[in-house]
C-alpha cells in the first residue's frame, strides 16, 4: 500500500492527512518533533494569557488519530534520502515513504543582530517559545521589562500576551507607523493609538542595534540603533517575520529558494515529493499573492488541494479571493479582496474610507478609479460576511453595489450598532452620488 | 484599585461569615400558648403529639436550633411510632376498621418541616429582635463587599473587549482550592435548604419584614432562597455588565434574565400571595415546572376560580404553543438564556465557571442519554398523575402515583436541579442542570434541532481553530469542530448565550434566525479555495 509521510503536523500537514483519509485508505504517517498531537499554533498566545489550557488548543481528541488510522510519529527528520525514498531521524531510526509531503512551516526571522541567540531571546511561533516565555516572563517580578522587535501580527500578539501579566513592554517598529506596509494610514494610525492605550511603549522608526547580555549569558538590555539608547529588559521577542523552516533539506536535491519550490500542483522538482503551507514557495506568484504565504488559511487550502492530487484527482492549487483576519488587542480586523497600503497602492486603486468618530471602528474599501470595480475591503471593529464578499468579488461588482447592499454583509452580533447609513452617506457626499442603502435580506444572504 | 477590590472581598467574607453564623445564634423554646395555637392551626386529630411536643419544646431552657429540632423530631417520631404500633396491632388482630382509623392520627410531612414550623414560632434572640440590622450585617455587607470587589474591574479590565486573562491561572476559576471551597459551600447550602430547613430558620427571621411587606406572611425558606437568588443574580449581573460592556447582545440578554427572575419569578408570586391568589411563576413552563399537573396544584387552581383557570390555561398554552412557536422563530435561547431563572443564575453566578463544561464526545453521549431520560421520566410521571387525578386510582400501569412523584421531586427536583446542578458549578461548569437534566431544555432542544430558524452561522473560511469558542461554551458544544469546517451549528443543546461569538478573535460566529432552507450545510471544502475545486468535490 502507498505510504504517505507528512513532515509537520500544523494546519497544512493535518489538513492534507485528513482529506487523504476522507478519500482513500492509504497508509498515512505524520511526523512531528514539536508535539505529538495537532494543536492550533495561533492559539498558543491564549495559553500564556490564561484564556485556555494547552489541551484546549487541540481540535481533535487524542483517540481521533488512531480511529482514523493516521499514524503519529514523534521525531526530528535529520536527512531526506530522495533516491531510496527514506527519512532518517536524528535518533538514528528511519522511515520509508511512497510519497512525501513537506509541511514544516516557518521559523522566526533573525537578521544577524549581535546577541540574538542569548538566553531570554525568543520568537513566538513554536510551542517551545511558549515554554521559554513562561520560564523567562512568568510575571512582572521575574521580567521587569520585555522588548519586542518587529512590527507585525506576531509582535502585537506577543505584546498583548505580556501585558496580560502586567509586564512593561517596549515595542520597536522599523516603520514610521505600525504595519503600514500592509494597512492604509488611517488604520495603521488607529492601531498605533490603540497600542499606546494598552500602555505599550511603542517606538516607531526604531531599529534594534544589539542585544546585550549579563555575566550569565542572559539578556540584560538592548541598544537602539538610531539613538543609542539602552533599554534594560529580561526578555527580547524577535517577531520580524518568519522564514520557511527547511534547513534539514540543505543537502538534498530538492530545489529550494527561500522555501521549497513548488509548481501549481504543489509538486517539487523531485517526483512524489510535495510541499505545502508556510514552507512552500511558488515559482511564480499566483495573482497578486506572494510566492510564500505564511497564513493559516492558505496552508489549509493547500492541504485540501494536495489531498485531491494524492488521491488521484490531479488538482491545481488555485486559491480564490484573498481574505485574512487578525485581532489587534481589542480591535478585530478582517479583509476581503485586495486593499493595498498607500505604499503599495496600485495605479488604478482608489480608497473610500470611513471612520467612527469615537470608537475604534473603520473601513477602507478599495476600488478601481476608472471602472468603479470593487477591489477589496478592510474592516476594523465591524465583522463582515465572508461568503458575500467572495461572491461580490467573483461577480466583479462595483463599489456602488457593495455600499448599496452593505447591510447584507454585516456579521456583527445582534443588537450591535450599525453604521451602514453613515458609511453610505459619506460616500454619497464625497462622490456626489445618491446610493440608497438596501435593507438586509435573508433571501440575498443565503441564496 | 487592588486595595478596593481586596477590602471588598474582606467585607463580603465578613458578611458571609455572619450570615452563616446567624444559624447558630438565637434561642428556641415554646410557650404553652404558642404550641396550642400551632396545634389548632394544624388541626391534628391525635392528642399524643400534643403531650409529646409539650414535653419536648415547652420549656424555659434556651435551646439552640439543633437541640430544638432534635427534640421536636423525637416527639414526632414518638407519636408516629405509637400509631405504627397500633396499626401493626390491629393488623395482627385483623381488625381492619380500627387499623384504617389509625392512619388519620399519623403526622404527615417531614419531621424537619414540623420542626421548621415550630421553630418559626419559637425563635428568639438578636436576629428576631433586630432583623434590619441583621439584614445589613449579612445581605448588606455581602452586597457592598461584592460590589466593591466587582466595580474596580471597570478600570482593571482595561479597554472594553473580551478579557479572559488569567482565568486558568486563578484557583477560583481553574478548579483550585477556592473552587472546591465554593463547591462545598453551595452543596451544603442546597442540602440544608432542601432537607434541613429548620436549621436555617434564623435566615427566615432576617427576611420576615420584607416578606411581610411583599406577600403579607412570614418568610419561608423558599422566600430566603428566592430573595438570595435575586440578590446574587443582580450582583453578579453587574459583573456581567462590566465584563461584557462592549457586547450589546450580552447586556440586553442579562437585563432580560434579571427582569424575568425578579419580576416574574419573585415579585409577582409574592404579590399574588398577598392577594390570596395562588402563587404562580408565569414564565415557568412545564415540564421544568414539574408539579404543575400535581393534584394539589390542580385542586388549588380549580378552587381559586377565574385566576386559577387562567393560570391553568396559560400553563398549558405556554408549554404547547408559545414554547414551540418561539423556539421555531428564535431558537431555545429565548427561554434558556433570556427568560429562565435556572439559566439566569447560570449566566450570572455561573459565568466565571463556564469554561469547565466537558467538551468530549463521551460527555455528549452521556448528555443525550441523561437529558432525554429525564424528559421521559417527567412525562411518565405527569401521565400517571393525571390518570390518577381523573380516575381516582392509586396507580397506572403498575406505577404508583405518589411514589413516582416523590422520586422525581427528590432525584430530579432536589438533587439534580439543586445540589448537583448549582452546587457543582465550580467544577463541572455552570450549565450542568440545563445540559444534562432539564426536561424543558430537552423538549426545547428537540424543536430547535428539527424545526427552527435558529443556527450559529460560521463565517466562510475564517476560522483558525483556536478553540476559544469551544472552551467558553457552557453547554459543552465543541463549537470549533463545526466552525473549522465552515458548518452552521445546529445543536439541540445550544442555549444561544452568544459567548462563542463574543470570544471569537476572528469574528467567525454569529447567532442568527434565518430561513430554514440551507440551515444545515455540511461542507466538503471551505471557502477560499477556488470554486472549481468545490464543484469538483460536489459533483463527485
Amino acid at each position: 500500500m502507498e505510504h504517505i509521510v507528512i513532515i509537520g503536523n500544523g494546519i497544512s500537514g493535518v489538513t492534507v492527512a485528513r482529506h487523504i483519509r476522507k478519500n482513500s485508505d492509504k497508509k498515512i504517517t505524520i511526523v512531528s518533533a514539536e508535539h505529538k498531537y495537532f494543536f492550533s499554533r495561533t492559539a498558543l498566545m491564549y495559553v500564556y494569557m490564561g484564556h485556555m489550557k494547552f489541551e484546549h488548543t487541540q481540535p481533535y481528541e487524542n483517540w481521533f488519530w488512531e480511529k482514523n488510522n493516521i499514524e503519529l510519529k514523534k521525531g526530528y527528520v535529520a536527512k531526506v534520502d530522495t533516491e531510496n525514498k527514506n527519512l532518517e531521524f536524528s535518533n538514528g531510526t528511519s522511515l520509508t515513504y511512497s510519497k512525501l509531503i513537506i509541511a514544516t512551516g516557518s521559523k522566526p526571522n533573525k537578521f544577524g543582530w549581535p546577541g540574538q541567540d542569548l538566553e531570554g531571546v525568543m520568537g513566538m511561533y513554536h510551542k517551545k517559545d511558549l515554554e521559554k516565555l513562561e520560564k523567562h516572563a512568568p510575571d512582572n517580578k521575574t521580567c521587569k521589562r520585555a522588548v519586542i522587535v518587529g512590527g507585525g501580527l506576531i509582535g502585537i500578539e506577543l505584546a498583548e500576551m505580556l501585558r496580560s501579566r502586567d509586564i512593561p513592554v517596549t515595542f520597536l517598529v522599523r516603520e514610521d507607523s505600525f504595519w503600514n506596509g500592509v494597512l492604509p494610514a488611517q488604520e495603521s494610525k488607529m492601531i498605533n493609538n490603540h497600542i499606546k492605550e494598552h500602555h505599550i511603549d511603542l517606538r516607531l522608526n526604531t531599529n534594534l542595534k544589539e542585544i546585550k547580555s549579563d555575566e550569565l549569558g542572559k539578556v540584560s538590555s538592548i541598544i537602539i540603533e538610531e539613538t543609542g539608547e539602552e533599554i534594560f529588559c529580561n526578555v527580547v521577542g524577535l517577531t520580524a517575520g518568519v522564514t520557511p523552516n527547511i534547513d534539514f533539506l540543505k543537502d538534498t536535491n530538492i530545489e529550494t529558494k527561500k522555501g521549497v519550490l513548488v509548481n501549481r500542483f504543489l509538486e517539487t522538482n523531485i517526483k512524489d515529493i510535495y510541499a505545502i503551507g508556510d514552507c512552500a514557495e511558488q515559482h511564480e506568484a499566483i495573482g497578486q499573492r506572494r510566492n510564500i504565504e505564511a497564513v493559516w488559511y492558505t496552508g489549509r487550502m493547500m492541504g485540501e488541494a494536495l489531498a485531491q492530487t494524492i488521491c488521484g484527482n490531479k488538482t491545481e492549487y488555485k486559491p480564490g479571493h484573498w481574505f485574512n483576519s487578525a485581532k489587534f488587542l481589542d480591535i478585530e480586523y478582517q479583509t476581503y479582496g485586495w486593499v493595498f497600503s498607500e505604499k503599495n497602492k496600485q495605479e488604478n486603486e482608489a480608497y473610500f474610507q470611513w471612520k467612527h468618530p469615537k470608537q475604534h471602528k473603520c473601513i477602507t474599501i478599495s476600488f478601481d478609479k476608472n471602472s468603479n470595480k470593487f477591489l477589496g475591503i478592510n474592516t476594523f471593529g465591524i465583522r463582515m460576511r465572508h461568503e458575500i464578499f467572495d461572491q461580490w468579488l467573483t461577480e466583479n461588482k462595483s463599489i456602488e453595489h457593495v455600499l448599496e447592499y452593505l447591510a447584507d454583509a454585516n456579521f456583527d452580533p445582534e443588537f450591535y450598532s450599525l453604521h451602514e447609513k453613515e458609511i453610505v452617506n459619506k460616500f454619497n457626499i464625497e462622490n456626489n452620488t445618491n446610493i440608497q442603502l438596501k435593507k438586509k435580506s435573508w433571501k440575498r444572504i443565503f441564496s | 484599585m487592588k486595595i478596593i477590590k481586596n477590602s471588598g472581598l474582606i467585607i463580603f467574607l465578613v458578611g458571609l461569615a455572619i450570615f452563616i453564623g446567624t444559624i447558630f445564634s438565637g434561642t428556641f423554646n415554646l410557650k404553652q400558648a404558642e404550641l396550642d395555637s400551632f396545634l389548632q392551626e394544624q388541626n391534628y386529630k391525635n392528642t399524643l403529639i400534643k403531650s409529646a411536643l409539650q414535653e419536648a419544646a415547652v420549656t424555659n431552657e434556651d435551646l439552640n436550633i439543633f437541640e430544638f429540632s432534635s427534640r421536636v423530631r423525637k416527639a414526632y417520631q414518638k407519636s408516629n411510632d405509637y400509631y405504627d404500633q397500633q396499626i401493626a396491632k390491629y393488623e395482627a388482630e385483623k381488625n381492619w376498621d380500627k387499623k384504617g382509623e389509625q392512619y388519620q392520627y399519623k403526622i404527615n410531612g417531614k419531621p424537619h418541616t414540623l420542626s421548621f414550623n415550630l421553630a418559626k414560632k419559637a425563635g428568639k434572640g438578636f436576629v428576631t429582635e433586630n432583623p434590619s440590622l441583621a439584614w445589613f450585617l449579612t445581605f448588606g455587607l455581602g452586597i457592598i463587599g461584592a460590589l466593591l470587589f466587582i466595580l474596580p474591574n471597570l478600570i482593571l479590565l482595561g479597554k472594553p473587549g473580551i478579557k479572559n486573562d488569567g482565568i486558568y491561572h486563578d484557583s477560583a476559576t481553574n478548579r483550585g482550592f477556592i473552587a472546591w471551597m465554593v463547591l462545598i459551600f453551595l452543596v451544603s447550602f442546597y442540602l440544608v435548604l432542601y432537607f434541613f430547613a429548620d436549621y436555617v430558620v434564623n435566615w427566615t427571621f432576617i427576611l420576615d419584614p420584607i416578606s411581610e411587606t411583599l406577600g403579607g406572611r412570614p418568610a419561608s425558606q423558599w422566600f430566603v432562597y428566592g430573595f438570595l437568588y435575586c440578590t446574587v443574580m443582580l450582583t453578579m449581573g453587574v459583573r456581567m455588565f462590566i465584563k461584557y460592556r462592549h457586547n450589546k447582545y450580552q447586556i440586553v440578554r442579562t437585563i432580560s434574565v434579571l427582569f424575568f427572575q425578579i419580576v416574574f419569578a419573585f415579585l409577582i408570586p409574592e404579590i399574588m400571595a398577598s392577594l390570596q391568589m395562588p402563587e404562580y411563576d408565569f414564565k415557568n413552563a412545564f415540564p421544568l415546572d414539574y408539579d404543575f399537573f400535581f393534584e394539589w396544584n390542580l385542586k388549588s387552581l380549580a378552587e381559586t376560580g377565574g385566576i386559577g383557570i387562567f393560570i391553568l390555561v396559560w400553563g398549558i398554552v405556554l408549554t404547547l404553543v408559545i414554547v414551540p412557536v418561539m423556539v421555531y422563530f428564535f431558537g431555545k435561547r429565548w427561554y434558556c438564556s433570556w427568560v429562565c431563572g435556572c439559566g439566569g443564575l447560570a449566566e450570572t453566578l455561573g459565568d466565571p465557571y463556564r469554561q469547565h463544561s466537558n467538551k468530549s464526545l463521551n460527555a455528549w453521549k452521556l448528555e443525550r442519554w441523561l437529558i432525554h431520560s429525564v424528559l421521559v421520566f417527567s412525562l411518565v410521571m405527569t401521565l400517571v398523575t393525571l390518570y390518577c387525578y381523573f380516575t381516582g386510582a392509586q396507580s397506572f400501569l403498575g406505577i404508583n402515583s405518589q411514589w413516582i412523584k416523590d422520586s422525581y421531586s427528590f432525584l430530579i427536583g432536589a438533587w439534580f436541579a439543586g445540589v448537583i446542578g448549582t452546587g457543582f458549578y465550580p467544577i463541572f461548569g455552570n450549565r450542568v442542570w440545563c445540559r444534562f437534566g432539564c426536561p424543558l431544555a430537552a423538549y426545547l432542544g428537540l424543536v430547535q434541532r428539527f424545526k427552527s430558524r435558529f443556527r450559529i452561522t460560521t463565517n466562510g473560511g475564517q476560522c483558525i481553530s483556536c478553540g476559544n469558542c469551544s472552551t467558553y461554551c457552557e453547554q459543552g458544544i465543541d463549537v470549533r469542530a463545526y466552525a473549522q469546517k465552515g458548518e452552521n451549528i445546529v445543536r439541540s443543546s445550544c442555549v444561544g448565550c452568544g459567548v462563542c461569538s463574543a470570544v471569537c478573535p476572528r469574528g467567525v460566529l454569529k447567532l442568527e434566525n434565518g430561513p430554514e432552507n440551507g440551515r444545515i450545510n455540511p461542507t466538503e471544502i471551505l471557502l477560499g479555495n477556488d470554486v472549481d475545486l468545490m464543484e469538483l468535490i460536489n459533483d463527485k
